[in-house]
């Protein structure tokens, strides 16, 4: 069959042969065939090797291992190995055939079945067959010994508290002089220091001194030809021991003291010209590095490492960076030391060794070497192939972010991974890169024309041509008018077309996408007002785009060519410069977008029903929020002129989509923001106005880290006050800004504030607030507090509603609520009962937290809602 | 636990031996296999023989037309193991003499046996060759 199989020169014959095959052996099987069983089996093996199913030859391993003969239990046995696995039920019924054989007189069928138990047991067998497994460590020979001990290796990890019933066995065990039952006592002990803290004290007092003995023995051993490899007598052993014995030293100076002799013996006389001498040093270090060594010890031991890392082998070299990542955190000053040689790793050829040294690298920056390692990194960034330009880009902006002190070579630094592997750069990253750009008022002539004149060079580094773009629209004068030159730039003259030119040629580009192009929309508009002489140009590009297929392109070339046409008294206070885009707020959002995630996670389980949503994709492209402006704005335009009714359908098409139904993630705070602006501008429309109303309260959920800089920009366009906290404000915007239309004022109207829940410790008060024109939904503000003396940690709260109720769960305000009433966490949720007036609120509650690290939790049921919610 | 599985593979990226020593679908598997193999398959030997892959490494050494892979977990001795597989093909060269894939291929269970005597349950239990090769050397004289 094998042959067949062999000669087979496509996937779809070799599936032939096999299916053949199956069915032959199941004849075979339903024939009961005594003889021909084992052969089955071995072909049946070979079919699961490739890849295919055998499960219909599970009942036949277990009869041929219910057989008499040896040969047909051991091919029984290997099948069982191979085919089964510890999940299916069939292994339940080898229980009986393996206790049998474990009782068995003749050795070898004892060494199958104890073997075989090793390698599959279930939890249950390992309970059921212990005290054989015990048993036969009392057994002369020492292929079971060793057996055994592995075997119970498995039924300790398997049930833990075992683990008291081999402690004093695996102890003597490492007392034989049979090296295999050596290296398997060496290893249940190990096995049983990690399963038990009792263990590990038994094993140190009693075992410490054996080992040395052991170890020196091996390593002072003559010449002994069955163990030898390259001269060295057993390395596997060796290493075994010297693993024990990282693990009973650690932190417990008294035997670390005892190992300090023979480790120095072992890491000076080892040869280290031979692999397997090197697999001892290496595991040696590692030793010497996990226990309390003497100081002198680590020296030696840091010193190996260093001839380590210069030998010009890979795999050692490569073992040598992986150890050196522990040394890190035992003696960063040594590892310093070789840090020449780690970068020069970085520039291997070996994708692995890269990885490592990179790794190390990263561990080792730190303020007084971040410069030159940065630069080293980023001038092999121009040479290193593609698949590690990905990680590399991202360690480097790691490091530049995290050591930047100063913000021109933060800049500088960024601008250079942007030209080299801006594809490679993730978007938060430059969304940084323009907060701290924005941020540093007197290098924004100094940012802009690097930019301009990189981008000239190379256009095809996505990430590159948004920060420029961005940049060109914000700063273009400076641009222009050499603003702001520092010492070591280079004077350069750019005409006003010129830079128009360069973000027409970035929106046209064909590898561009949505995003670049639409970022380039935007700057295009902002130039035309800083250039009136090009104005009329950049309108001209600007209607090319009307037809784009791309809706978002569409409309912002409709919207924008409006603006330049027809508003030019308004144009100049629109296209203002962005307001300096605050650093800690964006910090905070980044922060908490991550622990928010998680708390989504946990609450979904809770409140099924709910679906919540977070702002997930902070500042997607930090212009955005000015498009709001642009839209309020246009809002004396009748309506968005051309295409007219379809398009508007258009748009509340987007409107509608971010409902709270659909789950949404980064992307729903854009088309929020986009929908919210069409939303308002067409609130001419009085017969709309209701209906829109809803959108916009549902929008404006996912539009939180936009609402900020609509705050601000309200300063320009509206003497609307703003608050930050949700939806409201954008009604306010509304109400004020669609001058014709009936303002939807009716006024939220006011519910009395409850106690939702109360036990001797915890308060929670619920406040409400209604959206006008809405009645369906309510925004309840959640205020926990703290009446106990203790400080409640990872305070996590959590609701469930009726099904006819939606629930949306705001991250709260912290996770830690102070003790004694001192303070409180404020959480905000928006509920939407889509059978206002028929049916009441409900609310099931549960509330966890630590106390001391002790994790409670407490549950309720919330039926005293006013009226009318 | 140590070994996670031993693979045989030929340069055609073919399965030759398998053994898992922890449990996976047989998705999973051809899926495994397929990837690790890819990987191996672009290295040449300048490369050094470890990868990673996933939340392990795979050691690998190639001998001739075969490689043999060898998962560890991630603190295991990567030099070490690399002596295993030296050991192995060693164990397996005094019983066939001077082994090459068609032995392996169809001397499975033998194979199997040898790696089973040699590993257990992910943990190394035997290094001596002759201790090794003594039951089935015994087994091929029963039959």
């Amino acid at each position: 069959m094998i042959r067949a199989i062999r000669a087979c020169k496509t996937a779809a014959e070799e599936r032939g042969v096999v299916r053949k095959e199956c069915a032959a052996i199941r004849a075979a099987i339903s024939e009961n065939d005594p003889d021909y069983r084992h052969r089955n089996l071995a072909k049946l093996m070979f079919i699961h090797m490739l890849g295919y199913p055998t499960h219909f030859g599970q009942m036949e391993c277990l009869k041929l291992i219910a057989s008499a003969g040896f040969p047909e239990k051991r091919i029984g046995y290997l099948g069982l190995m191979l085919l089964l696995d510890e999940r299916q039920e069939v292994l339940m019924l080898v229980t009986n055939s393996l206790k049998q054989d474990l009782n068995h007189s003749n050795q070898y069928i004892v060494g199958l079945a104890i073997c075989a138990l090793g390698n599959i047991c279930s939890a249950e067998m390992a309970r059921d067959l212990a005290p054989e497994v015990e048993r036969l460590f009392q057994t002369r020979d020492p292929n079971i010994k060793k057996k055994a001990a592995l075997c119970s290796i498995r039924i300790i990890r398997k049930v833990p508290d075992l683990s008291e019933n081999f402690m004093s066995p695996a102890a003597s065990l490492l007392k034989e002089k049979h090296h295999g039952v050596l290296i398997a006592g060496v290893q249940l002990c190990t096995e049983l220091c990690k399963a038990s803290a009792e263990a590990l004290d038994y094993l140190r007092k009693n075992c410490t001194e054996v080992l040395v003995r052991i170890l020196k023995d091996v390593s002072n051993s003559p010449y002994a030809p069955e163990y030898d490899i390259a001269g060295i007598t057993d390395p596997f052993l060796h290493i075994r021991v010297l693993r024990l014995m990282r693990t009973l030293g650690q932190g417990d100076a008294d035997s670390s003291d005892f190992m300090n002799d023979i480790l120095a013996q072992v890491a000076t006389k080892t040869e280290s010209n031979k692999n397997a001498g090197n697999a001892i040093l290496y595991e040696c270090v590692e030793t010497i590095m996990g226990i309390e060594a003497t100081s002198g010890l680590r020296v030696l031991a840091i010193n190996i490492l260093g001839r380590f890392l210069s030998n010009r082998d890979n795999n050692i070299r490569y073992v040598a960076l992986n150890i050196l990542m522990k040394a890190i955190a035992v003696d960063a000053q040594a590892v310093q030391r070789h840090r020449a040689t780690i970068l020069e790793c970085v520039k291997d050829s070996d994708a692995s060794i890269r990885k490592r040294a990179l790794e190390l690298v990263f561990l080792l920056v730190n303020d007084t070497n971040v410069k030159p390692i940065t630069k080293d990194l980023i001038e092999y960034l121009e040479v290193s192939d593609q698949e590690f330009k990905g990680d590399l880009t991202v360690k480097i902006c790691l490091i530049v972010e995290k050591f930047s002190h100063e913000k021109l070579w933060y800049i500088d630094q960024m601008l250079k991974v942007l030209i080299e592997a801006g594809n490679f750069v993730k978007d938060e990253i430059w969304h940084a890169l323009v907060v701290v750009i924005s941020n540093a008022p007197d290098l924004h002539g100094y940012t802009v024309r690097s930019l301009y004149k990189a981008l000239q060079n190379s256009c095809e580094q996505e990430s590159l041509v948004r920060v420029a773009v961005w940049c060109i629209g914000e700063y273009g004068e400076l641009l222009i008018n050499n603003v702001g030159v520092l010492d070591v730039e280079e004077p350069i003259t750019v005409t006003e077309s010129d830079a128009v030119d360069v973000v027409e040629i970035s929106l046209k580009r064909h590898s561009s996408d949505i995003t670049t192009r639409a970022m380039s929309l935007i700057a295009l508009l902002k130039l035309s007002s800083r250039f009136p002489p090009c104005s009329e140009r950049i309108r001209e590009i600007i209607i090319q785009q009307k037809g784009s297929l791309v809706l978002e392109l569409q409309q912002r070339s409709l919207e924008f060519n409006a603006i330049i046409q027809k508003h030019q008294n308004i144009k100049s206070s629109l296209v203002e410069r962005m307001p300096v885009l605050e650093e800690s707020a964006y910090h905070n959002k980044k922060a908490a977008s991550a622990p928010g995630n998680l708390s989504e996670g946990k609450t979904r389980q809770a409140t099924a029903a709910a679906s919540l949503k977070l702002p997930n994709g902070v500042a997607k492209t930090p212009a955005a929020p000015l498009v709001d402006l642009l839209d309020l704005n246009s809002d004396d335009i009748p309506q968005p002129s051309s295409s007219g009714g379809d398009f508007l359908h258009d748009l509340l098409g987007i409107g509608l989509a971010p409902s709270p139904s659909s789950a949404g993630g980064g992307a729903m705070s854009s088309s929020g923001v986009d929908a919210l602006l069409d939303l308002l501008s067409i609130g001419e429309t009085p017969v709309q106005n209701d209906l829109l109303a809803s959108n916009i309260v549902s929008t404006s959920q996912d539009k939180l880290p936009s609402i900020s800089p609509l705050e601000r920009l309200s300063s320009v366009s509206s003497p609307v006050s703003l608050q930050s906290t949700g939806a409201a404000p954008v009604v306010d915007l509304l109400g004020s800004l669609s001058t014709n239309s009936s303002a939807p004022a009716d006024g939220s109207s006011v519910y009395p504030s409850i106690v939702a829940y109360q036990s001797d410790s915890l308060k929670i008060m619920f406040s409400f607030s209604k959206q006008p024109g809405n009645p369906q939904t309510t925004v309840i503000q959640a205020t926990y507090t703290n009446m106990s003396s203790n400080v409640y940690t990872d305070f996590l709260f959590q609701a469930a509603v009726p099904k006819f109720v939606q629930l949306k769960l705001d991250p709260g305000s912290s996770n830690i609520l102070p003790s004694s009433g001192n303070g409180s966490i404020t959480q905000r949720m928006v509920i939407t009962n889509t059978q206002h007036g028929q049916r009441a609120l409900a609310m099931r509650l549960r509330i966890s937290y630590k106390v001391d690290n002790q994790d409670k939790m407490e549950q309720g049921q919330v039926n005293n809602f006013p009226a009318g919610l | 636990m140590g070994i996670r599985f031993v693979l045989l593979v030929n340069k055609q990226g073919q399965t030759r031996l398998a053994q898992y020593y922890e449990y996976l679908t047989l998705h999973e598997r051809r899926a495994l296999e397929g990837e690790i193999v890819r990987k191996c398959l672009a290295r040449n030997e300048h490369h050094c023989s470890f990868i990673e892959h996933r939340n392990y490494k795979v050691v690998y050494r190639r001998y001739a037309s075969l490689f043999f892979l060898v998962g560890v977990d991630n603190d295991e001795n990567e030099l070490a193991i690399l002596e295993f597989i030296h050991l192995l093909v060693e164990t397996m060269d005094r019983h066939f003499g001077n082994v090459c894939e068609l032995d392996i291929m169809f001397h499975l269970e033998k194979a199997h046996f040898m790696l089973e005597e040699m590993v257990m349950n992910g943990c190394i239990v035997e290094t001596s060759k002759s201790n090794i090769l003594a039951p089935i050397q015994l087994m091929d004289k029963a039959s």
